[in-house]
């Protein structure tokens, strides 16, 4: 592998939305006949480096090379026609189409114009022998496979385009064990035949079963590259810490000892295989963060207790009683209390034509009004109140809220729950795509509303959050906590080893802690 | 599993139709006074296939997840239309033809064209464009008249051999010349994956908006055919305000009938001629049991609610709820 001609390279490639970098200057080059893995935590830039590959994604600047020479993808069908092929993490299977329709849609073999069914047929079966999917038969719907079998189709359909690099994005995440192994299979023989393969995965066996080459991404950058096998675990979540510390956090008080019951009780809690055996406490007065790699079931437990998943298992404690939390409305009401702060504030928080005012007293609707007529003088009380507890910056409150930035949106959707003075908040990802300055408001006013008696439960992908907010950190894998953090021992170092799910040695903790500082204050 | 059961699967709400259909029609004509005769068949054929124009005209757009408000008035418009100009020595009668299906092909591409490029919803987007195209039709037939070349309208209303109705031959003709090039063609399935889901069609690099601006613009020609059809049934061109909105109307519960799905990438329009046949034979059902003809619309009403209802029940599947709102 090394020294061998690399079939595509990237230099100095550079992605920034608005103020965020999610690449900076990243390099990487791929073989033939290698597997690469690439590691990172959260927003360490993997999916963006890919997205660039793939034709997704313009890079802001840099270059990109195949085969010595250079080249610019307008559309993922450029890339593909240059033949790299991406399986993304969200499907792209069409539904209502058959398996064999959805192997050929790219490119469907034609005759006299028509799409040539004989061929796509033989096309499909090829292509799920290939797979090692040959089980699944080419006429069935789409819509109707389990997503494992979908995944399956997904590979199939890749390999169908005759990629020279293919590109897995957490492929393996929706698969059972028996497919794994398949696909492991696949991808070496694939691997023998001459392919480039790249591979992201959180599975740390799966890297070291099948990765040649190794590179990790911090900060949007490639931090190091390695020889798979040549690094331990311990080393690799070494590498992938060491964020830069940016925010202020307020102090956390000691909590003393009590005996009461929690506010906010989940009992194994399973839905679908998103939530596996769920149990956790949130008590009065606690900040419990949710950790993990992005999408290990954290959305589906918020929404879980606030009522919105059917055919949940398992038992919601709410001051230690058993309840059914059946909607939305009945977890915001006087008997439970709950609140959610979403994480898409666009689709799921505000309606964004309507105005500031409009948006403010939305939730709390029925406590403004006396037989359906809204108290003008109450709700304007109210709404002056949060205004100034947040401190939200409109130029009045009969403009539309989609004119205020993202940052004081986001603390209309706050404001709009705080109104209803919830004695639990279930916050998910609430900072994502807001300024340091109100990030730091909303630290500040998480630890008020906790000292105040709130339970909150934060789901968070920036661990420097969870390290500065949280009380306690579950980590959660595969939809199950794997890990509890308390203290002292929420560290970056402790919350990506047990996010990849490594058991690593908690006595290298506070080594690790400090460098990570060190290289933080470096950057 | 056998490929034939996959094609079943596929093909069970065309079948259903299909049934459905000629249970009705075989209680129509055994309880109808001249019985199962190659009058009563014609007739029924003549009605029949106007709709049945109108409903594969809306299965196009269907399945691409949208909806069209404008068939029952692009129906009209050709129909007013082919009242001036389908007239005359053959070549003029024929120029005539070519313009009215041109007319219909290019009504069609100006809704596709608004859809698609100008980012409007199927449902605002046609309304308006329906309004325009009514508007067009009421200036050509301020009252109703005209006429239309007789030994064409004749010769396509009639009997082929006596016992087929040649509007069935026409319809047959179409939909082997227009649905199954389109169904089979890489447009074709590009509009069925827009209406599945657009965005991995799109990731997947299929051509989108040339599929669903096909679906649209052949649609108009659909429906334009259909107009053609009125005007050699009634020899007039009328630009009735009422029927046209009728047609749009029921086309949506032939297409429901005919086992295409409303949220779209699903059904034929096979299915959809069933469906809209099926729907005309509930008319003449209520007509031979000497029902009053003024419940006929209320009952009609009745059977597209339900049929719409039917739609709905996959809802009750979704286990994480804010999957209702996607």
């Amino acid at each position: 592998m090394d020294g061998a001609v690399p079939l595509f390279r990237m230099e100095g490639i550079s992605k920034r939305y608005g103020g965020v970098r999610a690449l900076e200057k990243a390099e990487i080059s791929v073989t033939s006949g290698s597997i690469h893995a690439i590691l990172g935590e959260n927003g360490a830039g993997k999916s963006t480096l890919i997205k660039v590959m793939a034709g997704v994604i313009a890079p802001d600047e840099g270059r990109m090379t195949m085969d010595g020479s250079e080249v610019n993808f307008a559309s993922p069908a450029a890339a593909n026609q240059a033949g790299i092929v991406c399986i993304f993490q969200e499907l792209s299977l069409v539904p209502e189409l058959s398996v064999a329709d959805n192997i050929v849609i790219s490119d469907p073999p034609k005759r006299f114009g028509m799409i040539d069914r004989k061929a796509q047929r033989r096309i499909a079966e090829e292509a799920l022998v290939r797979a090692g999917a040959a089980d699944i038969h080419p006429l069935a719907l789409v819509r109707d496979l389990p997503l494992s079998r979908r995944q399956m189709v997904e590979i199939a359909k890749a390999l169908a385009r005759k990629p020279r690099i293919l590109i897995l994005d957490e492929a393996t995440s929706a698969l059972t064990a028996a497919d794994v192994a398949k696909i492991f299979g696949v991808l070496k023989r694939l691997r023998s035949e001459g392919l480039a393969l790249l591979y992201i995965s959180h599975r740390m066996n799966e890297i070291a079963e099948l990765a040649d080459q190794c590179t990790v991404f911090r900060n949007g950058r490639n931090v190091a590259s390695y020889k798979a096998g040549s690094k331990t675990d311990n080393e690799v979540v070494e590498l992938m810490i060491g964020r830069e510390y940016s925010h202020i956090f307020p102090p956390k008080p000691v909590r003393a000892p009590t005996t009461a019951a929690p506010v906010l009780e989940a009992r194994k809690l399973s839905w679908t295989d998103r939530l596996d055996n769920v149990s956790l406490t949130v008590g009065a007065g606690e900040v419990v963060g949710l950790g993990g790699l992005d999408g290990q079931g954290q959305r589906e437990l918020l929404l879980a207790f606030f009522g919105v998943l059917r055919g949940l298992s398992g038992q919601i404690l709410i001051d230690g009683k058993p309840v059914a939390i059946a909607s939305p409305s009945a977890a915001r009401g006087d008997r439970i209390g709950m609140a959610l702060i979403p994480e898409d504030r666009k689709t799921e928080g505000l309606m964004l034509p309507m105005t500031v005012r409009e948006n403010l007293s939305f939730a709390a609707l029925d406590r403004l009004s006396r037989a359906g007529i809204i108290d003008r003088a109450t709700e304007q009380r109210l709404i002056d109140d949060m205004v100034a507890l947040l401190a939200i910056k409109t130029a009045g409150l009969d403009i539309p809220v989609g004119a205020l930035s993202g940052g004081n949106q986001q603390k209309v959707v706050i404001a709009k729950w705080l109104m209803r003075q919830p004695r639990i908040i279930l916050l998910n990802d609430p900072t994502r795509g807001i300024d340091v300055g109100t990030k730091q408001e909303l630290y500040q006013l998480m630890r008020k509303l906790a000292d105040a008696g709130a339970a909150i439960l934060f789901y968070s992908t920036d661990y420097d959050e969870l390290i500065g907010c949280c009380d306690r950190v579950l980590v959660l894998y595969d939809g199950a906590v794997k890990r509890e953090l308390v203290g002292a021992e929420i560290t970056e170092r402790a919350l990506i080893a047990s996010a990849l799910n490594i058991h690593g040695d908690d006595a290298g903790l506070k080594h690790g802690e400090d460098a990570s500082l060190k290289q933080g204050e470096n950057a | 599993m056998k490929d034939w059961r996959y094609w079943l699967a596929e093909q069970r709400g065309t079948l259903l139709a299909f049934g459905i259909f000629i249970a009705m029609f075989v209680i129509y004509t055994s309880n109808h006074p001249a019985g199962f005769t190659a009058n009563v068949v014609q007739t029924a054929s003549n009605k029949g296939v106007l709709l049945a124009f109108v409903a594969m005209a809306q299965t196009l757009v269907v399945i691409t997840a949208g909806i069209d408000l404008s068939v029952g008035m692009i129906f009209t418009l050709t129909n007013c239309l082919a009242s001036w100009l389908v007239i005359g020595t053959g070549i003029e009668t024929a120029f005539g033809v070519v313009a009215v299906l041109g007319t219909g092909l290019l009504c069609g591409a100006i809704n596709g064209a608004i859809v698609i490029y100008g980012r409007l919803q199927p449902i605002v987007a046609t309304i308006a464009t329906g309004a325009v195209y009514f508007g067009i039709a009421l200036l050509l037939r301020p009252f109703p008249g005209g006429s239309v070349n007789e030994d064409l309208a004749d010769a396509l209303t009639g009997r082929l051999f006596g016992v087929v109705p040649a509007s069935l031959v026409v319809l047959l003709a179409v939909v082997l010349l227009v649905w199954v090039p389109f169904s089979r063609s890489v447009l074709g399935r590009a509009a069925y994956a827009a209406g599945s889901s657009e965005m991995a069609a799109y990731m997947s690099g299929v051509p989108i908006r040339r599929g669903k601006f096909a679906a649209y613009a052949l649609g108009g020609l659909l429906a334009a055919i259909g107009g053609l059809f009125l005007t050699f049934f009634t020899y007039t061109g009328d630009a009735a305000y009422a029927s046209g909105n009728a047609y749009t109307l029921f086309s949506i519960a032939a297409v429901v009938l005919g086992g295409v799905s409303l949220f779209g990438g699903k059904g034929s329009a096979i299915g959809a001629i069933f469906g809209a046949l099926a729907f005309r034979t509930i008319g003449d059902l209520l007509f031979v049991f000497d029902f009053d003809p003024l419940w006929q619309p209320l009952f009609q009403g009745v059977i597209l609610l339900i049929a719409v209802s039917l739609g709905a029940f996959v809802l009750f599947r979704v286990r994480n709820r804010l999957e209702w709102f996607l």
